[in-house]
C-alpha cells in the first residue's frame, strides 16, 4: 500500500480500523519528501522530525479526538505559525517567527492534524506562477518544465505530488484554485467571511480568503469543516452555525441548474481548454443537470477592477513593513526615513514594488476618482449581476484558468501578461462567492485542465456537491497521474 | 491613454516609501503605463448612481468590549525586531 496516495477520508478509514497509525503516516510523508522535494521545490520549511515526533505522542495520547488526529497538513507560508517561520516567500520575512498562530492554525492544531511545513508562494501572495518566491521556483509535479500556478503554488505543488495529503493555501484572486487547476487537484476558495482571515499576512483584506488544497471534493469539505466558522478576532468573520460540508456530497444533480457565462469561452481560452470544458457540460448534461448559456456581461472589467482594488489595499497592508518591529531591515541608513525606503527598497522583490507603486498611484489625489472609486463601483455592478444569475441558477460552470500550465520563465518578466491567468478567477473575489476548481481532463501534453464551479454567497453545499458527483462519475484520479516529467 | 511622467513616478515611489534607481525608473515606468492603460476600461462601465463597495460584507460596526489582554510573551514579540533594548523596540533617533 501507498500510504501518500491515499486521499484523507482513505487515511481516515485507515485510521479508524486501526490498521495504520500516525507515526506510519508521517514517516511515508517524510519519505515521499526527501524523495520528491529536491524536484518540485514547493516547501520554504520543512518540520519532518517535529512531525515524527507529535505522531508519536498522538499514537500513545487518547483517541477521542475523533479519527483525523495524526493526519499530516501543509500550510502555505503567509499563514502564521507559531514558532515557526512566517516568510510569506520574502526576503522581508526570511527570518520572521510569529509570535501567534493563525486562527486557522489553532482549529488544524485542536483537530490533531500535524504541519509538515511551510509551502513556497509568490511573494506576499502577488503573482500567478510561484516565480516570484524570493527563495525558490516550485515545479509543476506534471511537468518539471512548467509552473505550478501561483500564488499557492507550493501547496498545489506538494499536493499533487503526494509530499502532504492536503494543505491550506490562500486566494486574493484565484490563488487557490488556479495553482489547483495547473497542478490537477482541487482548490476551494470560501465566500468571504466564511474562514478567520486572523494571522493570515494581509494581501488585499476585502478579497484574501484561506481555503483548501486537496486530493478529491471530499477531503475538501472536511478541511472546510474544521477551518470555518466565525472569530472574534476577524471582524469581516461570519457568525453562522456549523454545517458539515460533507454531508452536501450527495452524488446527484438532477436538476441542478447551471449557468454556463459565454464571456469565459471566448477569445484568449485555450482549444483544448474549452474542449474539456464542453465535455464536462456534456457530462453534467448525462447526470440530469439543467445547463443553460448566459452573459455575464461584467467579465471584462472583472481583471483591471480586481488590480485596482488589490494594489490599492496591498499598498496600504504593506505600509507595515517599515524594518522596526518585525522584517529585514537595512544596514545603510543614516535616518529613519533612510531606514524605512532602504529597508524597503532592500526586503522587497521587483513585482512586490511594482504593485504598491501601482497601489500608491490609484490612491493618490488626482487619481482616486477615475480608478479606484470607479473601480469600487464596478465591484458593485459585478456584486449585482452575480446577484442576478443566482436568481436563476445553483452553480456557474467556468475554466479555472484560460490556459493549461505555461513553461517556467516565459511570463516572469512580462507583469500584464501574467495577470492575465487570473482572468477566470478574480470575479469571484469582487465579489465575495465561493468557488471550487476541480480537474476535467488533461489536454495532448498530459497537463491538467481546472473546471470552476462558482456559488452563491454561503452556498458551498451546492458547489462541493456539483464538484463532487462529476468527480465520482469522470474518474479523474484513476485516470491521471503526475509523472515529474523533465 | 494614460501618461506617467518620471516625475509623477519618482513622487509616487517616494510616498510609498520605495526607492527607484535611474536604470529601473525606465521600466517601472512602462509597466505602470501598460497596467494603467489596461485599467483604464473601468471606466467604460456604466455606474452611474452606483455606490461603492467597501468592504466584502454588510458588516460595518463590529464592536467588542474593550477589554485589556495582556499578551505574555514579550520575548517572542520581540525577537524580531533587529534592534531592542530594555523591552523595547530601538529606532534611530528622530529629533536632531
Amino acid at each position: 500500500m501507498d500510504i501518500t496516495s491515499l486521499t484523507v477520508h482513505e487515511l481516515m478509514d485507515k485510521l479508524e480500523k486501526n490498521e495504520i497509525n500516525s507515526k506510519e503516516i508521517v514517516e511515508a510523508y517524510v519519505k515521499r519528501i526527501n524523495e520528491k522535494e529536491k524536484d518540485v521545490q514547493a516547501f520554504v520549511t520543512t518540520l519532518c522530525d517535529d512531525a515524527i515526533e507529535k505522531a508519536i505522542e498522538i499514537d500513545n495520547g487518547s483517541k477521542d479526538n475523533f479519527n483525523i488526529a495524526g493526519i499530516p497538513v501543509g500550510i502555505k507560508d503567509n499563514i502564521c505559525t507559531k514558532g515557526i517561520k512566517t516568510t510569506c516567500s520574502s526576503r522581508m520575512l526570511e527570518n520572521f517567527i510569529s509570535p501567534y498562530n493563525a486562527t486557522v492554525v489553532e482549529k488544524l492544531d485542536k483537530a490533531g492534524l500535524i504541519n509538515l511545513g511551510k509551502l513556497n508562494m509568490d511573494e506576499f501572495a502577488m503573482g500567478a506562477s510561484t516565480e516570484y518566491s524570493y527563495f525558490k521556483e516550485t515545479h509543476n509535479p506534471w511537468d518539471l518544465n512548467k509552473v505550478p500556478g501561483g500564488s499557492s503554488g507550493g501547496s498545489a505543488a506538494a499536493v499533487a505530488a503526494d509530499l502532504v495529503p492536503w494543505a491550506l493555501g490562500s486566494d486574493t484572486g484565484g490563488s487557490i484554485r488556479q495553482p489547483a487547476s495547473f497542478c490537477g487537484v482541487v482548490g476551494l476558495k470560501p465566500t468571504y467571511g466564511l474562514v478567520s482571515r486572523y494571522g493570515l499576512v494581509a494581501f488585499a483584506s476585502s478579497l484574501d480568503q484561506i481555503g483548501p488544497i486537496t486530493k478529491d471534493v471530499k477531503d475538501a469539505a472536511i478541511l472546510l469543516n474544521i477551518i470555518a466558522g466565525h472569530d472574534e478576532k476577524d471582524s469581516t468573520s461570519y457568525e453562522a452555525p456549523k454545517k458539515d460540508y460533507t454531508k452536501a456530497l450527495k452524488n446527484n444533480v438532477k436538476g441542478l441548474k447551471i449557468g454556463v457565462p459565454k464571456e469565459f469561452f471566448g477569445e484568449g481560452i485555450n482549444g483544448e481548454v474549452k474542449k474539456k470544458l464542453e465535455e464536462a457540460i456534456e457530462l453534467y448534461k448525462s447526470l440530469g443537470a439543467e445547463i443553460e448559456e448566459i452573459s455575464l456581461d461584467i467579465a471584462k472589467y472583472s481583471l483591471a477592477t480586481y488590480y485596482i482594488i488589490a494594489c490599492a489595499e496591498a499598498s496600504s497592508n504593506l505600509g507595515r513593513f517599515d524594518g522596526i518591529r518585525y522584517g529585514y531591515r537595512t544596514e545603510k541608513y543614516s535616518s529613519l526615513k533612510e531606514l524605512y525606503r532602504n529597508s524597503r527598497t532592500e526586503g522587497f522583490g521587483k513585482e512586490v514594488k511594482r504593485r504598491i507603486i501601482l497601489g500608491t498611484y490609484v490612491l493618490s489625489s488626482g487619481y482616486y476618482d477615475a480608478y479606484y472609486k470607479k473601480a469600487q463601483q464596478v465591484r458593485t455592478l459585478v456584486k449585482k449581476e452575480f446577484d442576478k444569475a443566482f436568481e436563476k441558477y445553483d452553480v456557474l460552470l467556468t475554466p479555472t484558468s484560460p490556459t493549461v500550465a505555461f513553461d517556467i520563465g516565459t511570463r516572469a518578466n512580462n507583469p500584464l501578461e501574467m495577470y492575465l491567468a487570473d482572468i477566470c478567477t478574480v470575479s469571484v473575489n469582487i465579489a465575495g462567492l465561493p468557488a471550487i476548481s476541480i480537474p476535467c481532463g488533461v489536454d495532448s501534453e498530459n497537463m491538467p485542465i481546472g473546471m470552476q464551479l462558482i456559488g452563491n454567497k454561503f452556498e458551498e453545499d451546492k458547489i462541493l456537491n456539483a464538484a463532487y458527483t462529476f468527480e465520482q462519475t469522470y474518474g479523474f484520479r484513476e485516470k491521471y497521474k503526475p509523472d515529474f516529467k523533465r | 491613454m494614460a501618461d506617467v511622467s518620471k516625475e509623477e513616478l519618482l513622487h509616487i515611489a517616494n510616498l510609498a516609501n520605495i526607492n527607484i534607481k535611474e536604470d529601473e525608473l525606465e521600466d517601472y515606468l512602462n509597466n505602470l503605463k501598460d497596467i494603467l492603460n489596461f485599467a483604464e476600461i473601468v471606466n467604460k462601465a456604466d455606474t452611474e448612481g452606483l455606490e461603492q463597495t467597501i468592504g466584502e460584507n454588510d458588516k460595518c460596526n463590529v464592536f467588542r468590549k474593550d477589554e485589556v489582554e495582556v499578551f505574555e510573551d514579550k520575548k517572542a514579540l520581540l525577537q524580531n525586531a533587529k534592534e531592542q533594548e530594555r523591552n523595547m523596540f530601538k529606532i534611530p533617533k528622530v529629533i536632531n
